[in-house]
């Protein structure tokens, strides 16, 4: 008679551990998340936690000492770089184990595995974009060069003897939220991450191919010159513009046919790209010499503009080998230093902009993809399939054609319009092979400006301004990567691929990339502008920026006498000179008549704004939302007119606005009263109050509440909790702080190059990835309020000082 | 008595087989515990509840308070609940007992059908 209930209460207990063991939509497995001994409650470290270990693995060569000080940063004292390698990578996974599978999984076209099929068409993008077929090409590479090649097997030993040696328990807390387990570790993912990083810095948006091509349907080459010009016209740029460039070591010439296939062509686009460039990514750098500092030593300052995630992209630390003493931030996924100093110099970065991306049209033969027309007759393409797992559904095949120019990305099966006819493969420098690590190499153990030059000559892609200053007083920058040698207007517009007439004829020589060292101004600096003025002699397209640098070149030159101090109140300089600059031309075509009440007082506080992005001011907010409006009112007619566009560059919109050329603009074409500069000005503002008072209402008008500065977890609105919003501090787009809503100073640096380094550093963050400990946030107070945290460059006497709270012995045995 | 031994044993071999096995081996250790002490079934029901709902909900707190509740916080937001430790530590206590309570539901079942046969 029992044998029912017996039977009932069993399958019960069966059907209880069964459903409390599945994944349930986005409800993880209730058992095992909630386990005490196995769930999430296992990464509630306790906020006294003994990091300390001893740790033994026979692999390695000798000792290695890792001393945290209390903000759990590693001073690593290594007796060989192969172990250091190692320890780093062990302790990038022990910290940092999620997002580094994460992000290099999502380069790879890997996310669907993850969380399903909703990331199956971005995954399709990153396969179709080559990032993969890049990364193996950078692979070989790796593997060609004794020191990347064990520098990166070392590291890549670490990463695996951490994921090896990791109980269940002890698993990340967001594999235990999607219930999915970590796989091994490889050379191959350490280049994915590079590049993703190429992908961040020198993807889409540098490109803007599709857009310009669609524009040109409907304006003339003369009007995108016009539109899409050169530089703004009081560009500051990056080599100061009195410099005179030698005769150019190579020339190039554009196809017989130019006029007729390109510049002048119109078929329209109807491509759709469903990855866009985020704004603002870019970056500052810049080092002052002795003569303008209060030391008489150099100071060099970097702060990295990049997606504001937590756990954050960078994790600090200290290497010290036999060969190296250095100090930086470093990226999970990589070996070296990649932002810092050693003993004898500092090395900081901010990205070119430069174009490295270029779309040809092919002709298939047919469906198949097999041939494509190249040079007169049909040429074998290479077929790749890849392979799509989606995580609770069927495995995805998609056919990708590679042709001589790299992989035809767009074609009849990939594309989100409907008429997407058109066969266009991405020519690409990332795809190219190339060993980046091995720039790091060298310059982490740098000691002098000869081997800086050295060490960056291994760098080819993306280009990068490297900013460079040593302690016995050189201070330098050279704009480096590989630049495709390209004749005017080459590379704006998609190309025909028919034959090799559109390819790129090389790349400049490395000797003539932009550089300046020791200049008789005193300092050198960059923040994505373009590199040099109309004299430089070759054509080098890119998206680049304009507010920053000339903001950063003003104050440089007219500061004296400069203290570390003063750099740090530099990197949180909040003043708006797009406002500046175009405040007085809104003053002058504001017709006030026409404002009412509510209008005439949001209108003074803009009058009255003292231009400067501050938490607490109103006028910022005003001009943000004001600009944005003009702007649209200003293009929206004329460039609705195809789909998928690019609005002129906003430094661009000032410049036309203060010289009147924006009056040709100014008519809507879609009324038929002609509109003035008067009309657009005074109606935008009118159309942008009604926003601005509904925000007012809200308490969110004052600009750190409008722009509501959150750090996102990597898996974004899904993980909320994890992030922090509502960051309360000043700052904006092409603003020198340049944090808008999820973007911004990633890593702030600034080292002052006396005989004992004297360096301070911060990012929104905390070193550990788990929301669970204390240090997963707790940096990101003193970066919000605009502060630093001084550093500590360790010496191997400083073991017995009291500022190391836990050690790490590493040996074999 | 029985009653607290069985509850404590529970505890406490569902602790140590959390220590090498995964979660769900408190069905086990719950139903092995139902069947050595043969209670009735609404008491064997409880004893594992509670068995478990005292380990995982104890465990879960001493966490708590060690990490100061900065990721309880977080998973309850995650989950729905709100930044409520307390209810998070319940919660947990609670999945463990009804998982442990109807496994050792099952032991005494089956233990109470071997004394009818051997009749």
């Amino acid at each position: 008679m029992r044998i029912i209930p017996f039977v009932i209460s069993t399958v019960i207990t069966t059907g209880l551990i069964i459903a409390l063991n599945k994944k349930l939509g986005s409800i993880p497995p209730m058992g095992k998340f909630l386990s005490p001994q196995h769930g999430f409650w296992q990464n509630a470290e306790a906020t006294d936690f003994d990091f300390s270990a001893e740790i033994k693995f026979p692999e390695l060569k000798g000792n290695t000492e890792i001393y945290f000080d209390d903000r759990l940063v590693p001073h690593i004292f290594s007796s060989s770089d192969d172990d250091a390698y190692f320890v780093q990578g062990y302790l990038h996974a022990k910290f940092r184990l999620w997002q580094m599978e994460f992000q290099t999984h999502a380069t790879a076209g890997r996310i669907s595995e993850i969380i399903g099929e909703r990331a199956i068409d971005y995954d399709k993008e990153q396969r179709r974009m080559g990032l993969t077929y890049a990364a193996e090409n950078m692979v070989k590479e790796i593997e060609a060069n004794e020191k990347t090649k064990t520098a990166v097997e070392n590291y890549t030993a670490g990463v695996n003897a951490f994921i090896e040696n990791m109980k269940e328990s002890e698993l990340p807390i967001e594999y235990k939220l999607l219930d999915y387990r970590p796989e091994k570790w490889s050379v191959l993912k350490t280049a994915l991450f590079i590049k993703q990083l190429t992908k961040t810095l020198a993807g889409y948006g540098y490109a803007n191919d599709f857009q310009y091509t669609n524009l040109r349907t409907v304006f003339s080459e003369e009007e995108m010159k016009m539109l899409f010009p050169f530089a703004p016209d009081s560009l500051s740029p990056i080599i100061p513009k009195e410099t005179i460039y030698p005769e150019p070591l190579v020339s190039v010439k554009a196809p017989d046919n130019v006029d007729s296939a390109y510049l002048y062509r119109n078929d329209a686009l109807k491509i759709l790209q469903t990855d866009k460039q985020t704004p603002g990514v870019g970056s500052n750098n810049w080092a002052v010499s002795g003569s303008k500092t209060a030391s008489g030593f150099p100071i060099l300052c970097n702060d990295p503009h990049l997606d504001l995630t937590v756990p954050s992209i960078w994790f600090e630390l200290q290497m010290n080998t036999p060969t190296m003493n250095a100090y930086g931030t470093s990226f999970p996924g990589i070996p070296g230093v990649v932002i810092g100093f050693n003993d004898s110099i500092a090395f900081g970065f901010t990205n070119g902009g430069i174009d490295i991306m270029d779309f040809y049209e092919i002709r298939f033969k047919d469906d198949s993809k097999k041939q494509y027309w190249h040079n007169g007759g049909w040429a074998d393409s290479k077929l790749r399939i890849e392979e799509i797992k989606v995580k609770g559904g069927k495995t995805i095949y998609d056919t990708v054609a590679y042709s001589a120019f790299g992989p035809v990305m767009y074609d009849k099966r990939f594309t989100n319009v409907s008429s997407g006819e058109k066969a266009i493969a991405i020519r690409w420098k990332a795809h190219d092979p190339s060993n980046e690590l091995l720039m790091w190499w060298w310059l982490d153990r740098a000691n002098n400006y000869d081997d800086y030059t050295e060490a960056i000559k291994n760098f080819t892609c993306p280009v990068q301004n490297i900013v460079f200053a040593a302690k016995r007083g050189v201070i330098a920058i050279w704009q480096q990567g590989e630049v495709p040698l390209r004749w005017q207007r080459q590379g704006v517009y998609l190309m025909p691929g028919d034959d090799d007439s559109y390819e790129w004829q090389g790349n400049i020589p490395q000797s003539e990339n932009p550089h300046i060292v020791n200049p008789s101004r005193g300092f050198v600096s960059s923040a994505n502008q373009r590199a040099t003025d109309s004299t430089y002699p070759y054509y080098v397209p890119g998206d680049y920026a304009f507010f920053r640098g000339y903001t950063i070149n003003r104050l440089l030159s007219s500061m004296q006498q400069i203290t570390p101090d003063d750099m740090k109140k530099l990197q949180s300089n909040n003043h708006n000179t797009r406002a500046e600059m175009m405040r007085p031309a809104l003053l002058k075509y504001m017709d006030e008549k026409r404002l009412n009440a509510d209008e005439k007082r949001m209108y003074e506080l803009f009058t009255t704004w003292n231009l400067e992005n501050d938490p607490n001011e109103k006028g910022a907010t005003i001009f943000e939302v004001w600009a944005d409006s003009l702007g649209y009112k200003l293009w929206r007619d004329e460039f609705s007119r195809v789909k998928d566009v690019i609005y002129p560059d906003k430094a661009t919109l000032a410049d036309m606005l203060r010289n009147d050329s924006a009056l040709r603009y100014a008519d809507d074409i879609t009324t038929p009263q002609r509109e003035t500069l008067a009309d657009v000005v005074t109606e935008s503002f009118r159309s942008a109050v009604p926003g601005l008072l509904a925000k007012e209402k809200e308490n969110k008008l004052t600009w750190a509440a409008f722009k509501n500065t959150t750090i996102y977890h990597l898996l974004r609105t899904n993980a909320m909790p994890f992030a922090y919003s509502g960051i309360m501090n000043g700052g904006g787009v092409e603003i020198i702080n340049a944090t808008s809503h999820s973007n911004g100073p990633s890593w702030r640096m600034v080292v002052h190059l006396t005989p004992a380094t004297e360096a301070y550093g911060v990012y929104p963050g905390g070193q550990s990835g788990n929301p669970g400990s204390r240090y997963y946030d707790n940096f990101i107070d003193t970066w919000a309020k605009g502060q630093y945290y001084a550093l500590w460059i360790m010496k191997k006497s400083d073991a017995i000082d009291k500022r190391v709270k836990w050690r790490m012995t590493f040996g074999n045995e | 008595m029985k009653f607290i031994v069985a509850i404590i044993l529970t505890a406490l071999l569902s602790f140590i087989a959390g220590l090498y096995f995964p979660w769900w081996t408190i069905a086990i250790t719950a139903f092995l515990v139902a069947i050595a002490f043969n209670q009735k079934a609404l008491k064997a029901f409880i004893a594992g509840f509670l068995g478990l709902l005292l380990l995982w909900s104890g465990l879960s707190f001493w966490i708590d308070v060690k990490n100061e509740s900065i990721l309880s916080a977080r998973i309850g937001e995650l989950l729905g609940i709100g930044n409520n430790p307390f209810l998070l530590i319940l919660i947990t206590g609670f999945i463990g007992g009804l998982v442990a309570g109807f496994a050792a539901l099952s032991g005494s079942y089956l233990r109470s059908k071997k004394v009818n046969s051997e009749l």
